[in-house]
């Protein structure tokens, strides 16, 4: 199935939840927030969220930053919600 | 206890608050932090960089026992984002406490002090602990506080710019009048506008790109941290008052070849 991840399409060989595919993607749990379909996901309930075709999904965390610490040119694509730039 | 720096309730040791953003790399920011004395730091809330799994996390480099993490809104364009991405924050699990930057242009990197002044609101109410970025300006900071921001934060110039206070007399009113914490944040270029921060009565001052892209970031932390340190304590010694004129320091009488 395809999804949206962090903006851009993903595929997905099966069925999944939010744990898995945490763990696909080699992130740990306790270093992000997590956004399906907008709605924030608390992270005891990532193992039983699952993941339908068409879902749009956040993945942040933490990095270093002030007030423009992000280059002009990736500035749109790191922000959540942000789009391809056309 | 004397003269404490208390926001929200939990008191800090250092008046000074630093960024993660910038540093030419992650050993120099550890050791900034390290030379700056600063026990609060800001991290921005970004999408997890998927194509390169490599790059090592920022919490791998900051001793959330020593200091205490700061999200914030940076490069939020809008009200709806900025809580979006306050939410964000708060979910990574280690505060609810939040550095709210709305920005409302691009070049200049000022704040929409309405869309500000919204978000914080929502998120007072959503039990969040709010420290705005806005503008040098005592009615928006007036505004903020009556909105229940726990602290005020007033530009001292553009992010980033290194200009210093551009207007000292507007530092000054706002923190006559405020009844929460004021925290000069944006604008210090060295450790003198640090300085002229504290010695207006801020009760702190917030600095990233000062430091980090100073030539040597650490002796620079380090400058900082005296600096906050001297403001304060001039401060609260109580300087004398600036004179047109010169008022001479030693006794007039007793000048030899004086004529009676």
């Amino acid at each position: 199935m395809t999804i949206k991840l962090n903006g851009d399409p993903f595929t997905l060989d099966g069925p999944a939840t939010i744990s898995t595919l945490l763990a696909h993607l080699d992130i740990d749990s306790r270093r992000v927030a997590v956004e399906h379909n907008f709605i924030i996901v608390k992270r005891d309930q990532y193992a039983a969220t699952k993941i339908a075709e068409g879902d749009e999904i956040e993945i942040v965390n933490f990095v270093g930053g002030g007030g423009d610490s992000v280059a002009a040119a990736s500035k749109r694509r790191w922000r959540i919600g942000d789009q391809e730039e056309p | 206890m004397a003269d404490e720096f208390r926001i929200a309730g939990r008191v800090f040791r250092s008046r000074l608050i630093i960024g993660t953003g910038k540093y030419p790399t992650i050993q120099t920011m550890r050791a900034a932090h390290e030379a700056s004395g600063a026990d609060m730091v800001t991290v921005a809330v970004r999408r997890v960089n998927l194509t390169d799994r490599t790059k090592e996390s920022l919490l791998d480099y900051i001793d959330t026992s020593k200091f205490f993490i700061l999200p914030n809104t940076a490069a939020c364009y809008t009200a709806d984002d900025a809580v979006r991405t306050a939410r964000l924050g708060r979910e990574v699990g280690l505060s609810n406490w939040v550095k709210l930057e709305v920005i409302g242009d691009e070049k200049t990197l000022f704040p929409d002090n309405e869309a500000l002044l919204e978000a914080t609101r929502v998120l007072v109410k959503e039990g969040f602990v709010v420290l705005p970025y806005t503008s040098d300006d005592p009615v928006i900071c007036r505004k903020l506080e009556d909105a229940g921001a726990a602290a005020v934060m007033p530009l001292g110039a553009p992010i980033g710019s290194g200009l210093g206070i551009q207007n000292p007399n507007n530092i000054r009113i706002i923190k006559e009048q405020a009844r929460v914490p004021v925290i000069v944040d944006a604008g210090v270029g060295t450790a003198s506008d640090a300085t002229v921060a504290m010695e207006l009565g801020a009760d702190g001052v917030l600095m990233n790109t000062a430091i980090a892209l100073a030539s040597d970031p650490i002796a620079m932390a380090r400058a900082m941290k005296l600096a906050v340190e001297a403001g304060r304590l001039a401060f609260h010694a109580g300087r004398i008052p600036r004179k047109s004129y010169a008022s001479a320091s030693s006794p007039l009488e007793g000048v030899i070849g004086a004529r009676a």
